[in-house]
């Protein structure tokens, strides 16, 4: 996984609530074995008409959106299907944080093993963020010291968001989860000898 | 005396392998099921780093998202979905993990499969690539969807990194009114605490109204916890799940089943176990619900109107409402018992299995589906297909008009040919009404297997008790 750096940016204003995976790529597109690709098809039945002509009023479709790398959307971002194309497909579009006032658990989880940045905020925060967005101000997002921050008509204004600290270094390191996990291998050895001996069924049951 | 502990904490405790210093915890997977539409990739990332799959046999996989329900002597047509479950075999072949094809009367949707199979046991921690794994909650198995990254993690080390929930309690007390079921009683869960009510939690069902139901209605709660935000639910272990769990294929042999019962009993919720959270529902007050919008939080009780958003004072919410109203095709105040349907699915994981078929052929019986509408049944396996074909129910809605269908996800997601045209209205048993989930421009309003069967009889939503 790509290391997390900081990101100056326009941000996309998306100000819909319980934005659910299937809105985020719809089903058609899942049908590929592979983790790359699906950036042009990011929410697309909000975005292309039924003959595949963009929408003009979608955000997304907007010229001075078009390399934005941020996100600030309603509550409830990414509930529905566990679906990881949902990540896959905003960080192949080049959106690599999202900021909302909450997220649905699978969603945000996901986001960390792709190297997307989820913040959440109040509402309130969330709020002014949308309006700084949808007059396009430029953020920078600074996950080492978890800070977001704009200019607005000169006046600096700075947010900071609380994070988990695993999650945080994951993303600042862009750490192989699964090599962390097998360098732990004899833990979960010993776990299954232990597991074997107290509920032994669970190892003797095959399958035919 | 240790303090009393939930269901929850429990089984978290006796799968913890070990504790991170950064708070996160490396907790034991003993289940895994896999399917074709969130694994390929998993499989390509362990081929890439070299890895292998560290408990083949700890594994199930099956083909359901993609398959299709009609013709499968002629295999699968459309070349993408036919790669994916192709990739699926392959995959399972080069690890050595068991794969129930398309051709095995086993096949069906994971989470009918894996309690069919016994698979599925209480106490156990079960994952799999789809939101819908906590349906395996009913048997007191903690039980979570999860990401394609997290399937090859657990692939490769059959544990998964993790930071433990909290414990919500819903309470359904009193006895639930007759011809109320699972899918009502889990409908008003969600109108309840809403679509993120449960995100951070895992949820235990308890009371009188939740005992009472069969090992089936219990899948139907658990299966839509995610609905309410929460990537668990979970259901004590008792006699019933005993029951249930006897005799089946991958169940603890006959000379380990009363060890295995003795621990899985011992695994419910202690008195006095402390809760984050405490919901109580009344049963009585229950009756047959529907969804009226976009979101399986919109629900009204089949005797009530579509909403109007002029009574909603939260405008972001109010908002919300007119684009579902807009979507939906519906004018607010209508009754519900007025709207008109097109199509009706029974069937999926939510409502695929053989109780479900068995109610809704109970209102198909020597009625007929209005002339308007097409309804299919696509039962949860081959071997509910089976049970169900003994039994009669196919000749039933057969002779009723429905179309008999193979088993697989089918019309839930839409993933195959079966799906919604835009602007057509679904009476479905299914767990999702989201815009597009049934097809593009499709409105699914969420109910009951009778309720559904109501709704192709009458052509329009309809009480199923008033048949």
């Amino acid at each position: 996984m790509e290391k997390f750096k900081k990101i100056e940016s326009n941000a996309i204003p998306l100000p819909m609530v319980n934005v659910d995976t299937d809105m985020i790529i719809p089903k058609q597109f899942l049908k590929t074995i592979k983790r790359t690709g699906l950036g042009k098809n990011l929410f697309y039945e909000l975005r292309y008409d039924e003959k595949d002509a963009p929408i003009d009023s979608f955000v997304l479709n907007q010229d001075k959106y078009k390399d934005s790398q941020i996100l600030i959307t309603g509550k409830n971002f990414g509930c529905g299907s566990s679906r990881e194309h949902a990540p896959w497909s905003i960080l192949d579009y080049g959106i690599k944080c999202i900021i909302a006032s909450s997220f649905a658990d699978i969603f945000y989880n996901n986001c960390f093993k792709n190297g997307i940045l989820p913040i959440k905020l109040d509402e309130s925060e969330v709020n002014k963020l949308q309006k700084a967005a949808e007059n396009s101000l430029s953020f920078t997002i600074d996950l080492e010291n978890q800070k977001i921050s704009y200019f607005d008509k000169n006046i600096n204004h700075e947010v900071s968001f609380e994070l988990d600290k695993a999650k945080k270094t994951s993303l600042l390191e862009g750490l192989d989860d699964i090599g962390l996990t097998l360098a732990k291998v004899n833990h979960i050895s010993d776990f299954e000898n232990k597991q074997k001996s107290r509920t032994p069924w669970l190892y003797s049951q095959q399958i035919k | 005396m240790s303090t009393p502990k939930t269901l929850y904490d429990k089984i978290w405790n006796d799968h913890l392998v070990s504790e991170n210093e950064d708070g996160t915890s490396i907790i034991y997977i003993d289940r895994h099921l896999v399917h074709e539409v969130t694994s390929p990739q998993a499989f390509e990332g362990l081929k890439i780093a070299n890895r292998s799959v560290r408990k083949p046999n700890f594994t199930l996989a099956t083909a359901d998202h993609n398959i299709p329900t009609t013709n499968r002597d002629e295999g699968i047509s459309d070349p993408e979905s036919k790669l994916q479950v192709d990739t699926l075999e392959e995959n399972c072949k080069e690890h050595g993990i068991t794969f129930l094809s398309m051709s095995d009367k086993r096949q069906g949707i994971v989470h009918i499969i894996g309690p069919e199979q016994g698979f599925t046991q209480p106490g156990m921690t079960i994952v799999c690539g789809d939101s819908h794994t906590s349906t395996h909650g009913a048997f007191g198995a903690l039980a979570w969807g999860i990401g394609t990254s997290e399937v090859e993690h657990v692939l490769a080390t059959q544990t998964l990194v993790q930071t433990k929930a909290k414990n919500m309690q819903i309470n359904i007390q009193g006895e639930l009114p007759l011809g109320v079921t699972a899918k009502d009683i889990v409908l008003k869960i969600i109108q309840t605490i809403g679509t993120a009510g449960g995100t951070g939690y895992v949820i235990e069902y308890t009371g009188d109204a939740i005992k009472s139901l069969t090992m089936e209605g219990r899948m139907t709660v658990c299966n839509m916890s995610i609905e309410a935000g929460a990537r668990a639910g979970l259901i004590s272990p008792d006699e019933k799940t005993i029951e249930y769990l006897k005799g089946r294929p991958f169940s603890p042999a006959e000379n380990e089943y009363q060890s295995a019962s003795d621990y899985w009993l011992s695994l419910a919720s202690d008195e006095g176990a402390a809760y984050d959270k405490t919901v109580n529902i009344d049963a009585s007050d229950i009756i047959p619900q529907v969804t009226w919008g976009t979101s399986p939080e919109d629900v009204v009780s089949i005797d009530g109107l579509v909403p109007n958003p002029d009574d909603e004072s939260d405008e972001t919410k109010k908002k919300s409402m007119i684009r579902a109203l807009e979507y939906m095709g519906l004018v607010p105040n209508t009754p519900l018992k007025e709207v008109k349907v097109d199509k009706v699915f029974i069937g999926s994981c939510t409502n695929g299995r053989i109780e479900d078929l068995r109610a809704a052929s109970k209102i198909a019986k020597d009625r007929k589906v209005a002339d308007h509408v097409n309804a299919i049944v696509v039962p949860g396996s081959g071997l509910v297909k089976q049970q169900a074909e003994e039994e009669g129910l196919d000749k039933i809605f057969i002779e009723s008009g429905f179309e008999w269908r193979e088993p697989g996800c089918s019309m839930c997601l839409a993933m195959n040919a079966d799906k919604l045209k835009p602007q057509e209205r679904c009476a479905s048993t299914s767990n999702r009404n989201f815009e597009g989930r049934q097809g593009r421009g499709g409105r699914t309003h969420l109910m009951s297997p009778a309720m559904a069967a109501a709704a192709a009889i009458n052509g329009k939503l309809s009480d199923s008790r008033e048949i």
